[in-house]
């Protein structure tokens, strides 16, 4: 009898999960470089709230951006190098399906804790308390869009012995949209305005990112083992 | 790499792939295995092309590569309730008998970092088992292993052979299965 597609999934996303834990410093990188940049901001530019508050929507989301993407390169590296990635593609379950349970550990593990602290962040650097739902709302999209598009450059790197950077070369100019709308949506948030329009584009990104990708990294996924 | 190979595995049949370092004798698994695909020429499972359903092809094998396929920070058992349980319901007893089987016993809540490379074959070899896929393909099933080690894999082979399964094992010294003859293939 074989396992079931659901329980598959839920197995290697719970042991994804036990496994960042026991390497917590993976989970804690993004973490503090998200918290360094954005403190860092203040002490650079102005410590004047007002003139934070005008930069506070593109400073955070660009700390978060490069801070998701520092953590993206682990995705499959050390599955490739102990052997579980070839297991993986003969456990005889859908290639893609698992890969989708793994972006969603991976997510778990490295962009909810960005969204989770980006609160705090965001007040230090003077934005209103009623715009930190609309942070928070784009930023869990944004990092999921950039966890499911990371995960594709992840793959296709993974035969390199320096991938990282080419990693970012490929991730990058795939993320700018959803760090011109994210960016946008969370001033205009700040600003009191409407942020819905950008928050839906934001999660149309997240949609497509997330139902395309799982079919490219198996293929980028099966390439690798040549 | 490889030119003009080709082969049949029967159930109730070993298989052993001979030739020297470099020759290609992994590169010829990882092809069986569906890993690699062939240039030329085609791997077929019961009279069907492997890539026509390679999933439901897949899920018929257990494939013991170069790389044990263990995580270093999971436990003898979390490895195995991972591995198996990916692919088959698998319940703690199952897990604790064939760690037993394989000499594991003492040491089945130690993370995998800790144990030595004879440890980690055994282990993975207690995945293939655990696996009951009735096609075996085994890389250098004996690398690091003792002497105790080779009789047990032997023997675990031998009862798999018994059970209608088959094997392919890619191996510089010809295994010894007791009561089964071994078929050559020469890749030199």
């Amino acid at each position: 009898m074989q396992t079931s597609l659901t329980r598959a999934m839920a197995l290697i996303y719970r042991d994804d999960l036990v496994l960042a834990f026991r390497r917590w410093e993976q989970i804690a990188q993004p973490v503090v470089f998200f918290t360094m940049v954005t403190t860092l901001v203040p002490l650079a530019l102005s410590p004047e709230l007002g003139a934070l508050r005008e930069i506070a929507g593109g400073v955070l989301w660009i700390a978060a951006l490069l801070a998701a993407l520092l953590g993206l390169e682990f995705m499959y590296r050390a599955d490739h190098a102990d052997g579980t990635l070839e297991q993986m593609l003969l456990s005889g379950q859908p290639l893609a399906w698992l890969v989708l349970a793994k972006t969603a550990a991976h997510w778990t593990a490295s962009g909810l804790p960005l969204v989770l602290v980006s609160p705090l962040l965001a007040i230090s650097l003077g934005v209103p308390s009623d715009a930190l739902c609309v942070l928070m709302a784009s930023l869990a999209l944004g990092t999921g869009t950039l966890s499911a598009l990371g995960a594709i450059g992840a793959a296709l790197t993974l035969g390199l012995r320096r991938g990282s950077v080419l990693l970012s070369l490929l991730v990058l100019p795939l993320a700018m949209p959803a760090l011109i709308f994210g960016a946008r949506a969370v001033d205009m948030a700040i600003h009191g305005e409407v942020a819905r329009g950008s928050l839906l584009l934001l999660g149309a990104m997240f949609v497509l990112s997330l139902t395309l990708s799982p079919l490219a990294v198996s293929a980028a996924l099966r390439i690798s083992q040549e | 790499m490889l030119h003009g190979v080709s082969l049949d595995v029967a159930a109730g049949q070993v298989v052993h792939v001979a030739g020297s370092n470099g020759v290609g004798k992994t590169t010829l698994l990882r092809v069986l295995a569906g890993l690699l695909t062939a240039e030329q020429g085609s791997v077929s499972w019961q009279d069907r092309p492997i890539t026509a359903d390679f999933d439901s092809y897949a899920s018929t094998l257990a494939y013991l590569g170069h790389n044990d396929g263990l995580k270093a920070d999971f436990s003898a058992r979390e490895n195995l309730s991972h591995e198996v349980g990916l692919r088959r319901p698998v319940t703690s007893d199952e897990i604790d008998d064939t760690l037993t089987r394989v000499g594991l016993a003492d040491c089945r809540d130690l993370p995998a970092r800790v144990l030595s490379a004879g440890q980690h074959r055994r282990l993975a070899m207690a995945r293939v088992m655990l696996t009951s896929a009735p096609l075996w393909i085994l890389d250098e099933p004996f690398t690091n292993l003792d002497h105790v080690g080779v009789q047990l894999l032997s023997s675990v082979i031998a009862e798999h052979i018994d059970g209608d399964g088959a094997a392919v094992i890619a191996a510089h010294q010809p295994p010894a299965i007791p009561g089964h003859t071994v078929n050559c293939v020469n890749l030199a």
